[in-house]
């Protein structure tokens, strides 16, 4: 008989495959001989085929056993069939469950597909070349491509495949009722492994793993070394009692739940329902009134408050009339810094403590001195995370009490009354046939993301301070 | 030996003692926390487009923070940059290589990127008319499984190397490399506020990051095969992974423990990616067997299918504004559904 080799190709080992454990676990549930699926003997020519079930007491089989309804339970035979673990009688090509009166047999556990190696293609040469042997001409056109394609690529071990394929083809000790069983078994593996043309393969699973998973890692002094600095640190971080954390899961979606698109309608139209786009204009960062599920949002949390643009605007408002800007503004600048081109860090480090840190700075902003001298000591080397205690802070400090005040403040209640709630639509079915027409490409977010640096260069311009100077010359010039 | 021995004992007993502090906070579960929130109503949604164009097995695909574009890469050697609601392609991105296997859209929409069995993650400027290779970030030993941007300088790369790494995109350098898994990195997921991300690799483990300085904070166990995806949870505090083991599974960062599984026992394909609705009620699983289950993620049931795929459902990606929901699979077609 053939060698079967370990595979080894380059290491690499196939994804997605550990399902088949679980499935063969069914299959040997559905062989039990009290329990299984109820098998009979079936006549075809002369011989008698043994063990063969119909699609229709695998579907009810499996629909019991498992629990499941009709649908997945054909479904889940269909997988059984497409992997090879159950084969047809009829039509043999077609690799589905049909629930009636088709005949199927159980695969031979030694053709089952197994996790650890892919079928070879020597083993598929001997094949082709056992069934050329036995009658020329046998092979289908798919086949015999197949076998001048490998026939090219393995001339150098074509002796030795042909010679296994005759040993097998005179290996006749089987009766006559079992050959025909196994080489039904062994179309049907081969079916499966190297599927037809225009079919979907089951195996079919992609590229390949880097890593062998199927290899036990090798118990070495690392390996335990490991595992006991993950332990140790693991035992030691405080961990949260799960009723918290899952309350505050549960809380969290509730809260959102509202201003899921998916659980609750959205006002006025989902653009992909109606096609009318007036929701995102609704939405939109420049907008000048929001919405009201948009103000709400702002409330949940001063996170969703900063992230929405046009909450962002709202609360600028709200800090101009307490004259605290600066925090806000010493934030996004951190922002700024966190994210923008490392050429720009040094001048905008730079900027920064002039405006915001340095003693008697126009902004300077209110933190601990502690916080401030690490601060200022790091910026004699600035780098992408030099503010990140001090931003910190001042996040804190505007989540723990501005973000509070602002919403119990009549900037935040005016908003809110002003917020419009849009009515929802409700398009005829020519209406709809319109918008469908009417599909327009949105603005391209690099415009969108261009005219918001104009615009931050202007407001930065702006905010920076004024020349007496120069606006005492440009009036008196005027004169 | 001795000494191996005296590892191996201690190694046992570290672990007998986090599995008897984990189940001392394990004081509720799931169904009773959630027995108060009402169950999510049946889903049933309707395909609203399908994108034709690719002519290969899609990979992967990312919408971009606009919620209308959005980039899929397939193994026909090509990126395509879609306007999904009017159906239009946007822009073709020729690949060097056609053996992509994720994308990745920038937040301000000026960049993508690819990357696959070439090891390397090739960075596209949009801006210009014709578009142009910013960079190619090449450092790996093994594919590209993964990457996602922190912006237009920054971006985090998971590779079958079993490292993800941190990269500088005007250097073109590895600023920090996370070393710790001992399986082909998979997939990854950026926090809300961007300051840890989470890897899921072939060795079933997940894995937390804090990505200043480059350390593990936190291991996720409980899956017993490879990770195929994993996401953040909306609040940021929880993480949901998928893997081949046929489950999913939803872990907490704060009580550093598994909170629910969700799996079934008709479901015998593994998962192949995530997405989750905004409020994070609903999980969209992409499975082998060619279809997409909703989860309920409270509740732990399944309550819908998306079906309509002929091949298996390789992406799925929900927009940042949760208006809908968008599956690619190895039959070619993107499909969008609400």
């Amino acid at each position: 008989m053939t060698i079967r080799s370990d595979r080894d190709h380059g290491q690499r080992y196939r994804p997605r495959m550990s399902c088949l454990k679980k499935l063969e676990a069914t299959v040997v549930q559905m062989q039990d001989p009290s329990t299984g699926v109820k098998g009979t003997d079936q006549k075809l020519n002369i011989t008698t085929i043994p063990h063969v079930i119909t699609g229709q007491d695998i579907v009810a089989w499996i629909t019991k056993n498992v629990n499941i309804d009709n649908d997945e339970a054909q479904a889940f035979g269909t997988m059984l069939v497409a992997f090879g673990y159950i084969y047809p009688l009829q039509d043999h090509k077609k690799l589905v469950l049909r629930p009636d009166g088709s005949l199927y047999r159980f695969q031979t556990p030694y053709f089952w597909p197994v996790q650890k190696w892919k079928a070879e293609d020597t083993d598929y040469a001997i094949y082709l070349a056992k069934r050329n042997i036995r009658k020329k001409g046998v092979l289908h056109a798919y086949e015999q491509e197949e076998y001048n394609k490998l026939h090219k690529w393995m001339n150098h071990k074509w002796d030795f495949i042909v010679m296994q394929a005759k040993e097998q083809y005179q290996f006749q000790s089987l009766s006559k009722a079992d050959r025909v069983v196994f080489d039904c078994q062994e179309r049907a593996y081969w079916i499966v492994h190297r599927p037809p043309p225009q079919t979907h393969s089951a195996m079919d699973y992609g590229l390949d793993r880097h890593i062998d998973r199927n290899a036990e890692e090798k118990k070495t002094y690392d390996y335990y070394r490991r595992i006991i600095i993950y332990t140790q640190q693991a035992v030691m971080r405080s961990r949260v009692k799960s009723s918290v954390s899952l309350g505050a899961l549960a809380k969290y979606i509730t809260t959102f739940k509202n201003h899921d698109p998916f659980l609750v309608p959205c006002l006025p139209s989902n653009p992909w329902h109606t096609d009318d786009n007036s929701y995102w204009e609704l939405n939109a960062p420049d907008v000048e009134i929001p919405t009201k599920m948009s103000v709400e949002r702002w409330s949940f949390s001063f996170y969703e408050l900063l992230n929405d643009p046009r909450g962002r605007a709202d609360f600028k408002i709200f800090l101009k009339k307490e004259f605290s800007g600066e925090n806000l503004a010493f934030w996004e600048a951190a922002e700024e810094l966190k994210w923008g081109t490392a050429a720009s860090m040094s001048e905008k480090a730079e900027q920064i403590f002039k405006t915001f840190l340095a003693p008697g700075a126009p902004r300077w902003i209110n933190i601990d001195g502690r916080t401030m001298g690490l601060t200022v000591k790091g910026l004699e080397h600035p780098h992408r995370y030099v503010l990140d205690a001090a931003q910190t802070h001042i996040f804190m400090l505007m989540k723990k009490d501005t973000f509070y005040r602002y919403l119990k403040s009549p900037v935040y209640k005016e908003i809110q009354k002003k917020a419009i709630s849009p009515a929802p639509h409700n398009f005829s079915e020519a209406q709809l046939q319109q918008n469908m027409r009417n599909r327009r490409p949105s603005i391209n977010p690099i415009i969108t993301w261009q005219k918001e640096q104009e615009e931050k260069a202007k407001a930065a311009a702006a905010a920076g301070p004024v020349d007496i100077k120069k606006l005492m010359a440009s009036k008196l010039d005027r004169k | 030996m001795g000494e191996m021995e005296q590892m191996k004992k201690e190694a046992e007993a570290l672990k007998t003692q986090i599995e008897a502090a984990r189940k001392a906070a394990h004081d509720t579960d799931m169904a009773s926390a959630a027995s108060g929130v009402a169950p999510a109503p049946r889903v049933q949604l309707k395909t609203r487009r399908t994108l034709k164009g690719h002519l290969a097995k899609i990979y992967a695909m990312h919408w971009c923070t606009d919620n209308r574009l959005m980039v899929s890469a397939s193994q026909d050697g090509k990126l395509l940059i879609w306007d999904s609601h009017t159906g239009n392609k946007v822009n073709a991105v020729p690949l060097k290589s056609s053996w992509v296997m994720t994308c990745a859209y920038a937040p301000s929409g000026n960049l993508v990127a690819s990357g696959g069995l070439d090891n390397m993650c090739t960075v596209y400027n949009l801006k210009t008319p014709v578009i142009k290779t910013v960079k190619e970030l090449d450092a790996h030993t093994g594919y590209l499984s993964c990457a996602r941007f922190l912006s237009d300088t920054e971006v985090l790369t998971a590779s079958g190397d079993t490292t993800c790494a941190l990269w500088d995109l005007e250097t073109g350098k590895q600023k920090t490399v996370f070393l710790n898994h001992v399986g082909d990195c998979m997939c990854l997921s950026l926090s809300p506020d961007m300051n840890s991300f989470v890897s899921g690799a072939c060795d079933s483990l997940a894995k937390l990051w804090d990505i200043r300085d480059g350390q593990c904070k936190q291991t996720f166990l409980g899956h017993t095969s490879d990770i195929n995806a994993i996401s953040f949870y909306p609040g940021g505090n929880a993480i949901i992974t998928g893997s081949d083991d046929c489950t999913c599974k939803m872990y907490d960062l704060r009580a550093d423990q598994e909170l629910i599984t969700y799996q079934d026992a008709a479901l015998n394909s593994g998962v192949t990616s995530l997405a989750l609705s905004m409020s994070g009620r609903l999980i969209f699983a992409g499975y082998d067997d060619f279809n997409c289950n909703i989860w309920d993620s409270l509740k732990g049931e399944k309550v819908g299918v998306l079906s309509g795929h002929d091949n298996r459902v390789s992406c799925t990606g929900v927009p940042p504004d949760g208006m809908c929901v968008c599956t690619g699979s190895w039959d070619s077609f993107l499909k969008i559904w609400n």
